[in-house]
């Protein structure tokens, strides 16, 4: 059974729609990029797979026993998080909240696990730092690691290189990358359908009608593929793997 | 000294106003840093403003203003909670509404049922403003003050880590499983609580000043939420008890003087911060 089934969804705000008919299947080690113009509903699909938002109709169905308290996120920033007094520990450690059920405090088993992911993000130097202080790249790994500190499975990542620089955004990618062959499943928001193309395993196109739901492969035959992408798609597809292998020789992360 | 000694010796009711004063003060500095971070400072001068008119109708129906202005605190704070959530109705205008009318409904109950055993502006200043000295706070208040302050230290402790995720991001708390609703609910309630209590000491008025100065002055120095909220439970106390100590001895009103003293604790805070900064 497919990890998360969604089947005609319409989101909106307030009775007006913004996107219908939304059917897609994520199995176990998807790779699942949402790609669409501003506005086009991709935040709001978002938060509706999290729960945090009702679909003006359908459904979304969680499966193979996946549990909300096993979804890691990594949500846009937020207004009150530039001036919010708190370390890099006690950001990651929140990821850790939804396995303490009603037990007040974490145990030493989730402090080890939030240093293990803080380790695995290369920002275990960071760990005393105040939050609002490091860089837009810097507090995108935080918000990661937190994510990875609440997932077992699942990551949905929204627009996590928005603000970040041409380096640095090849980082995100390449890190995210390295979680997803990890056999972690990601769903990603993009507005950049060059990288979508170049590491996800399934494209959802959504703010077209018809909307494209399917693998890399069949969106670039697809003819919205081809207007969004077109040969230049193909170019990216190729060079793929020699892409990839930069990344990997130079350790994890091409610095 | 030696007159605070005698004073303490002479009025026992000064001891427990003390305590629960110092009390109030911490309840209030730990819930600001999560209302000033989480934008709700205007929610907290909303809320005292609305304890001032369930004060005022339980004044004019004579009956003892905590039992009447608890509940009816509580449930504006929850209501306001809503609307802040709720983003058709612009939050800061809403809280301006009810902030006035409660204080318009509030002083105009006192002028029409005036209470017999008091003045008018008596009620009204002692209530805008707190208890014109230390010894005027009422022993049967104590007590009940101490309960409620007890629960809120308790709650906030022992809600700690679920207070942070929700402060630091609503968002992915409620992705990830935890119970977003409840815990900003729970705020609010012990936020209502603690204004009403406050209320019967430091003033409706002057009670905003308890809740955000100390978290204010904590985060101009430091720079995690825990060290933050620790720091301005310290100020807290600190305040409180400098200013009563000054109440007892120049005799002056105990709002404006801990508040005073939040704005003086203020300004240290921002010098050190601006040195630090450096």
């Amino acid at each position: 059974m497919a990890l998360i089934t969604a089947e005609n969804l319409s989101l909106g705000y307030e009775g007006k729609t913004i996107a219908e008919n939304i059917n897609f299947t994520v199995n176990k080690g998807d790779y699942l990029c949402i790609v669409g113009e501003n506005g086009s509903g991709k935040s709001t699909l978002m938060k509706t797979i999290l729960g945090l938002k009702a679909p003006l109709s359908g459904t979304v169905t969680f499966g193979d026993g996946l549990r909300k308290n096993q979804i890691g996120y990594l949500p846009q920033q937020t207004v009150t998080q530039r001036d919010f007094p708190a370390s890099v520990t006690e950001v990651v450690l929140s990821g850790c909240l939804n396995k303490c059920g009603l037990f007040p405090f974490y145990k030493p088993s989730h402090k080890a696990l939030a240093a293990q992911n803080m380790e695995k993000l290369g920002i275990t130097a960071l760990a005393d730092r105040c939050y609002r202080e490091l860089s837009g790249g810097q507090q995108q790994r935080v918000l990661l690691a937190r994510a990875l500190c609440a997932s077992t499975g699942l990551l949905l990542l929204d627009e996590p290189v928005s603000g970040l620089d041409p380096i640095v955004t090849q980082e995100m990618y390449s890190i995210i990358k390295n979680l997803s062959d990890s056999g972690l499943t990601v769903i990603m928001i993009s507005h950049d359908i060059a990288a979508a193309v170049l590491y996800a395993t399934h494209i959802l196109h959504v703010g077209h009608t018809p909307l494209f739901f399917g693998t890399k492969a069949d969106y670039l035959e697809s003819d919205i593929g081809k207007s969004f992408v077109g040969d230049a798609g193909k170019a990216i597809l190729g060079n793929y793997d020699t892409i990839n292998s930069i990344f990997h020789q130079n350790g994890d992360v091409k610095k | 000294m030696d007159t605070l000694i005698f004073y303490y010796k002479t009025y026992p009711v000064i001891t427990y106003s003390t305590i629960v004063l110092t009390l109030v003060s911490l309840c209030a500095a730990l819930l600001g840093v999560s209302l000033v971070l989480k934008r709700f400072s205007m929610i907290g001068d909303g809320l005292s403003h609305t304890a001032f008119g369930a004060t005022s109708i339980a004044t004019a129906a004579s009956f003892a203003p905590i039992y009447i202005a608890l509940p009816f605190t509580v449930v504006a704070a929850v209501i306001l909670l809503r609307i802040r959530s709720n983003a058709k109705i612009m939050s800061d205008a809403a809280i301006a509404m009810i902030s006035s009318s409660s204080l318009a409904f509030g002083y105009l109950i006192l002028n029409l049922f005036p209470s017999k055993s008091s003045s008018i502006s008596g009620d009204a200043c002692s209530s805008l403003f707190g208890s014109a000295s230390i010894i005027g706070i009422k022993k049967s208040d104590v007590l009940l003050c101490a309960v409620l302050a007890a629960l809120v230290l308790f709650v906030f402790i022992f809600f700690y880590n679920k207070i942070f995720a929700v402060t630091f991001d609503e968002n992915f708390a409620g992705a990830t499983g935890t119970k977003v609703e409840i815990y900003n609910t729970l705020l609010a309630v012990v936020t209502g609580i603690v204004i009403v209590i406050a209320m019967n000491m430091v003033g409706a008025l002057l009670i905003s000043s308890l809740i955000t100065f100390p978290a204010l002055s904590a985060m101009r120095v430091f720079k995690t939420f825990k060290k933050a909220v620790i720091c301005s439970a310290c100020i807290a106390v600190v305040c409180a008890l400098t200013g009563i100590m000054v109440c007892i001895v120049a005799s002056t009103p105990v709002g404006p003087t801990i508040a005073v003293a939040n704005v003086a604790a203020f300004a240290v805070f921002y010098i050190i911060g601006v040195i630090l900064g450096k």
